[in-house]
This record gives structure tokens, sequence and C-alpha cells, in this order.
């Protein structure tokens, strides 16, 4: 029988849509675990990106973390922490953390220190505090950038936990390792199927946040320029 | 340290296989990419169509995209042909925008100049507009070859042989060892690729070093392409920018 055909199939059989290894099941595992993951890397990459960004203390430092960070191989991270933690849910997360970090970080330090100094300079001779420069004026004029970071840092989370069910854990990577291991392809097909139309579901729901959430002003002043705006696909980096 | 001794020669044709499995779909990416970036970026009405789907091929998992190939492209799930062939979307879906930028970001004025001095438009994109676009097409470079270093290691999952191996392998035995070794091979060779590249483009770039300590007009522009940048970040640092 033709692959596709069969995919179709297995798509359609009742049975995928229920229990705790059905699809429902799977993609819940997998958003909760991506879920808990861009929570702890954002609580700490985007103080400390937005610290950084404000003040330029250890801009050099943060620059080469990031790109080291993004260097380190996804698989090879997994696996030396479950060795070394041990099984269960958080090893792998922590792992996940640490590759989540590098575009956030990128993202919130890039996107406040890409703020027009003038702004900046203006809004402390109008007398606002630092607080206020940064929640008021930074943070505003940054959130095209910083929201361009979030998205990569989510797809790229999508992706890798694809990967964890290498490692016993569930997510819809299940669907891709379990059928390589009986050899049964369409499975393999039906899995990396549903992973790719939940990445560009996601990155699709993120471009319109991201459209909506960016001030009116700044929005109208990118539309005039010529140059569009950036993707964000741009330097995911390793997925 | 006994086990690296031990296993040297088998450790040394996994990194090979790695850097090979690397190294080819980013020159493979390279020359796609060009004629793509070239054609987006001359022929605007198609440019956004080009540029939407690459990025939506980026956005596609690695994992998925390896097991999703092989029923496109006939081969068997194990073959290493399957790796190389996502690895090259990869690199030209990211490549083909630097390209786009790289060019956008020559000044008008040169260009005019070259077709006042009677350069064709073939002898003028090589001759004017390909070694202007250089920094920032080597900034998308390297980018792709440390995203694509440490994507690989994944194909292990699918039965590649890489440096990921050691990964699969180290878990199996539960050997930590071998996976730290894997870890700083890989981690080497994105360094050791990341000089080789900075490395070609001063020798491609010599009027960079010569006299102007600024920077071409645009560069490091690539990916930074930020809506509205007071400054622009230099080449190294715009790599690590969203």
């Amino acid at each position: 029988m033709n692959i596709f055909a069969a995919v179709a199939e297995w798509f359609l059989d009742p049975s995928q849509w229920s229990g705790p290894a059905g699809i429902p099941a799977r993609l819940a595992e997998h958003l909760g675990y991506a879920a808990l993951t861009l929570l702890i890397a954002a609580a700490v990459a985007l103080p400390v990106g937005l610290y950084v960004g404000h003040t330029g203390k250890g801009r050099i430092a943060v620059v080469s973390v990031a790109s080291a960070l993004r260097a380190l191989p996804t698989l090879g991270l997994l696996t030396l922490f479950v060795i070394v933690m041990g099984l269960g849910l958080m090893p792998p997360i922590w792992a996940l953390v640490i590759l989540t970090i590098p575009p956030l970080l990128a993202g919130a330090y890039s996107g406040i220190a890409a703020v027009d100094r003038t702004l900046v300079d203006a809004a402390r001779a109008m007398g606002m505090t630092e607080w206020q420069v940064l929640a008021k004026v930074e943070l505003p004029n940054a959130l095209p950038v910083l929201l361009g970071g979030v998205r990569a840092a989510v797809l790229q989370v999508i992706a890798t936990v694809a990967v964890v069910a290498y490692i016993n854990l569930g997510g819809l990577g299940r669907f891709l390792i379990d059928g390589l291991a009986v050899s049964d392809p369409v499975r393999m097909f039906g899995g990396a199927i549903l992973i790719a139309l939940l990445a560009l579901v996601v990155d699709g729901l993120l471009a319109v946040a991201q459209k909506y959430a960016v001030s009116p002003g700044l929005a109208d002043r990118r539309h005039r320029q010529r140059r569009e705006t950036p993707t964000v696909g741009a330097v995911q980096g390793g997925i | 340290m006994e086990w690296l001794l031990a296993n040297l020669p088998d450790v040394l044709e996994l990194t090979w296989l790695h850097w090979l499995q690397c190294v080819l779909p980013l020159l493979l990416g390279l020359v796609l990419s060009l004629p793509l970036g070239y054609v987006a970026w001359r022929l605007r009405p198609i440019r956004g169509a080009i540029l939407s789907v690459s990025s939506v091929l980026y956005t596609i998992p690695s994992l998925a995209l390896f097991v999703l190939l092989p029923f496109v492209l006939g081969t068997r799930i194990l073959d290493p042909l399957n790796l190389i062939v996502a690895l090259t979307i990869y690199a030209v879906a990211l490549l083909v925008r630097s390209v786009v930028d790289a060019l956008e970001s020559i000044d008008d004025g040169v260009r005019q100049a070259a077709v006042a001095m009677g350069y064709r438009p073939l002898r003028r994109f090589f001759g004017v507009d390909l070694p202007l676009a250089l920094p920032v097409l080597f900034a998308g470079l390297r980018v792709v070859s440390v995203s694509n270093i440490s994507l690989a290691s994944v194909g292990a999952l699918i039965g590649v042989r890489n440096l990921g191996t050691l990964f699969t392998d180290g878990l199996l035995r539960f050997f930590v060892t071998e996976i730290v070794i894997g870890i700083v091979l890989t981690l080497l060779l994105a360094v050791v690729m990341d000089l080789i590249i900075v490395a070609v483009e001063r020798v491609l770039t010599p009027w960079l070093r010569a006299g102007a300590k600024q920077p071409p007009a645009g560069t490091g522009a690539g990916f930074a392409a930020r809506p509205h940048a007071g400054e622009r970040p230099d080449p190294a640092e715009a790599a690590v920018l969203p």
C-alpha cells in the first residue's frame, strides 16, 4: 500500500486519538515540557538580558556565552544530563533550559541595546527613573526584537522536545522513536508530520501575536521602512 | 583519556564523517542560495514567496525533517544522504535571506558607478555586488556552520554515523566519558570551522583590513536586520542576534 494512504489511515484510526499513547496525550506532554522549559529559561535569561542591555555591563560576556551555548549539541547535552542526574523529568528539562537561554538572552539584550540612545537620554532628561526608562521607553521599543528572540526560543524548544523521547520521556517524538524501534515507517511518518505541523502552527500564532503586541507607533514606523522585518528563524541555532 | 586513546581511530573517523556531513551542506547551500537570493533580490514580486518558503522550511524541526525526507526522496531511512539533504535545506533557508540582505546592503551609488563605468550585469554581479556582499554573507555562513554542526548529531538517532553516535552509544552503555568527549569534539569542530570561515573571509575581503576601520555600509545588518536600529552590530555579534 502507498505510504501516504497508510499514513492517512493511521491518522483516521480512532485508537490514535485516545489513551495515554494517543495523539492528544502526546501533544499535551510535548506542550507541557516546552512550557516548563520556557518558563525556567525566561526566568533566567530575560532579567539578565534586560540588565545587560540597560547598563551595558557584561556585554561581551553575554554575547560570547550565548554563542558558545549555541554550539552545544542538543543530543550530547541531553544524554549527559540523563547519565549524570538520572532518568526522570527534570534532567532533560535542565538540558533544554540551557539550550533555550541563548535566543532569549540575545533577544532581550540586543533589543534593549538597539534602542536609540537619544530616546533614552531624552527620557532621563525628562526626569524618569532608571526603572521608568527601562519599563516605559526601552522595553516597548525593544519589543519587536525581544519577541523575535522569544519566537526563536519557542520554536527551538518544540523541535528539541521531539528529541527528548529518545531518553524515555513522552511527547510527539515518541511516535518517531518507537516507530524506528519497531521499523514502523507509517508511525514515524505520522509523528514527523505532527511535529512539523505543531512547529508551523505555533510559529504562525506567534507571528500574529508579535504583530499585535508591538506598539502601534513602532509598527507604523516599521511599515514605512523598506526593509522587511527580520524573520526569526534567522538565527535559531541548534535545533 | 584511556578510552579516547583506545578508540582513537573510531573517534577520528566519526569526527571526519561529522565534518563531511556539515561541510557538504554548507557548500551546497551556498551554491544554491546565491542564484536563489539573487533572483529574490532582483524580482521583488517573488521575493516574499522565496523568503516565506525558506522560513517555513527552517521552521520544520530537524528530527521531523530527517524522518520525512526518506519518504520524499525515496532513500533508505538510515541513509546519511537524508541528513545531508536536510542540513542543505536549512543552509539554503538561512543563506537565501543572508544573500538578499547582503545585496540589499550595498550602497546604490557604488552600483551606479559600476554601471557608468560600463560593467555589464553579469560582470557587475561578480565584480562589484558579490564582493561587497561578502561580509554579510559570511556572517550567515558562520551561523549556518555552527547550527549544522550541532544539528548533525541528532542524525545519530536515525542511525547516521557521526559524533552523535558517541552520545547514543554513551547513553546505551551509561558511559559519561564518551559523551563528554563527543560534546568537546563537537564544540572543537564548530570553533575550527568558524576559524576557517573567518580566515577565508579575510582572504576574500582584503580591502576591509587595508585601510578602513569603518566597516562598509550594512555590515552585519544581515540577521540583525533590526527594524529601527540605532547602531549596527559587528558581524561577529550579529551572528548571535535573533
